[in-house]
């Protein structure tokens, strides 16, 4: 009862282990923000295509991907594929896979979204001052998505890193499996350090998530 | 894909489903009460119990619910709480949840002009009438929207369940993927089930904010 975990924290190198397991997640989170950014774009202007067959292929993938629970995405790809096509996907690699595919998904919607926002007279307008297509999205209506686009994509990068905490029931070293190695290790010497232990690992990720938080919601009531 | 062994699944899953829909039910609930008690404090300003709710909503907003189970299951028996997987499943979706909710309703509140309960106590009714007849039903048509999504998000979060050895929807298809090795159907199952479960309150969803989008003041 006594000790709780905080002497095990301290206990060889287990805190930068802790630390290393939180960028294994982090890591996993960064490059699937900087695939879905890109790709979300391209998929958000699709959306807002007038094409029927682009208008059904996007609703089915949004939908998919809203209905779908990430961990039920995660298994697919992780077991399924390995299975149906005999290719052998690295944990890492199919988590990378699913959350840009996730990630495409919700930031395409967060782009469509701001752009339906831009009045149709700003499109009119410039197309009326003839200007091509590429010229009215370059100077008219990207510089004002961005504005809304902005915080809105910086929360989905917190998502992003809460929702890799899954990885870990497709056997990805992150921080709560350390935490579990840590907690098993020292299971005789201190039996109660799952308390300090997971408690530590509530803050990394409350450390990790809320200042982008924060800068989301000032950035969102600066420019609104 | 073997239609057998899907036959054969089919009750696993069904129960499965049951625990899922049981237990992401009763968390939702709690959630709406929470999330609706801090978000009052919020919006009233209650001294105290303002810093409180704002800690709390902060701290498992910016959370993973995995993480969450994790130290409600694990490390609160440690200090002499022992909790039961059921409970705890629960308990973490409500918490999640409730903070989530806290800020649809809140914003929902901040919405509502306070010239609309100025003017309601000026023509005579008291606060609760106001609060009742004025000011909820504008504020809950406005976070409608956000708090559909709230529902959906939550019942998706209840798939972590399985790591806290619920035998939800995952548990069942992970521990039949590890005996059988029947992937295929597994997986397919598990989609389906989902499906089932999450499709309909999508719909409904979509349903409900078509007809409340009328309902705002003004527009």
């Amino acid at each position: 009862m006594q000790d709780l975990g905080i002497s095990v924290l301290f206990k060889g190198i287990n805190m930068q282990r802790l630390l290393l397991g939180l960028w294994a997640a982090l890591r996993i989170s960064l490059i699937s923000v900087l695939i879905s950014i890109p790709l979300g774009i391209l998929t958000g202007i699709v959306m807002t295509l007038r094409n029927p067959v682009t208008k059904v292929l996007t609703r089915v993938y949004l939908e998919i991907v809203r209905i779908m629970p990430q961990m039920v995405l995660l298994f697919i790809v992780f077991f399924g594929v390995t299975r149906v096509f005999g290719i052998n996907l690295p944990a890492e690699l199919s988590s990378i896979i699913v959350f840009s595919f996730w990630g495409t998904a919700e930031m395409g919607d967060l782009v469509r979204g701001a752009l339906i926002s831009i009045p149709k007279h700003q499109y009119e307008s410039a197309a009326a001052l003839a200007m091509s297509k590429a010229q009215i999205y370059l100077y008219i209506i990207i510089p004002q998505t961005l504005r809304r686009l902005v915080p809105l994509s910086i929360n989905l990068i917190t998502r992003m890193i809460k929702t890799t905490s899954l990885v870990m029931m497709i056997g990805v070293v992150e921080v709560l499996k350390v935490a579990q190695q840590i907690i098993e290790a020292n299971r005789k010497t201190s039996p109660n350090a799952a308390f300090g232990i997971f408690a530590v690992v509530f803050l990394l990720y409350f450390t990790a998530c809320w200042p982008i938080s924060l800068l989301s919601r000032y950035l969102e009531k600066k420019w609104s | 894909m073997d239609w057998n062994v899907i036959q054969e699944y089919l009750p696993l899953y069904k129960e499965a489903a049951v625990l899922t829909l049981r237990i992401g039910w009763i968390g939702i609930l709690f959630a709406v009460i929470l999330g609706f008690i801090c978000a009052m404090i919020q919006h009233y300003r209650v001294p105290i119990l303002r810093q409180i709710t704002k800690v709390y909503i902060e701290l498992f907003r910016n959370t993973p619910l995995l993480v969450q189970l994790f130290f409600i299951y694990f490390g609160l028996p440690k200090v002499g709480l022992p909790v039961s997987a059921d409970v705890c499943g629960a308990a973490g979706l409500a918490l999640l949840g409730g903070s989530y909710m806290a800020e649809t309703f809140r914003s929902g509140l901040e919405a509502v002009e306070t010239v609309q309960m100025e003017s309601a106590l000026s023509l005579g009714m008291k606060w609760f009438q106001a609060m009742r007849y004025v000011v909820l039903p504008q504020a809950i048509s406005i976070s409608v929207p956000a708090f559909t999504a709230n529902v959906i998000f939550l019942l998706k979060e209840t798939s972590v369940f399985s790591a806290i050895s619920l035998m939800d929807l995952m548990f069942t298809a992970k521990d039949l993927i590890g005996l059988y090795y029947k992937t295929t159907e597994s997986l397919f199952l598990l989609v389906v089930f989902y499906l089932i479960i999450l499709l309909p309150v999508s719909i409904a969803a979509s349903l409900i904010e078509r007809r409340l989008r009328y309902a705002g003041f003004g527009n």
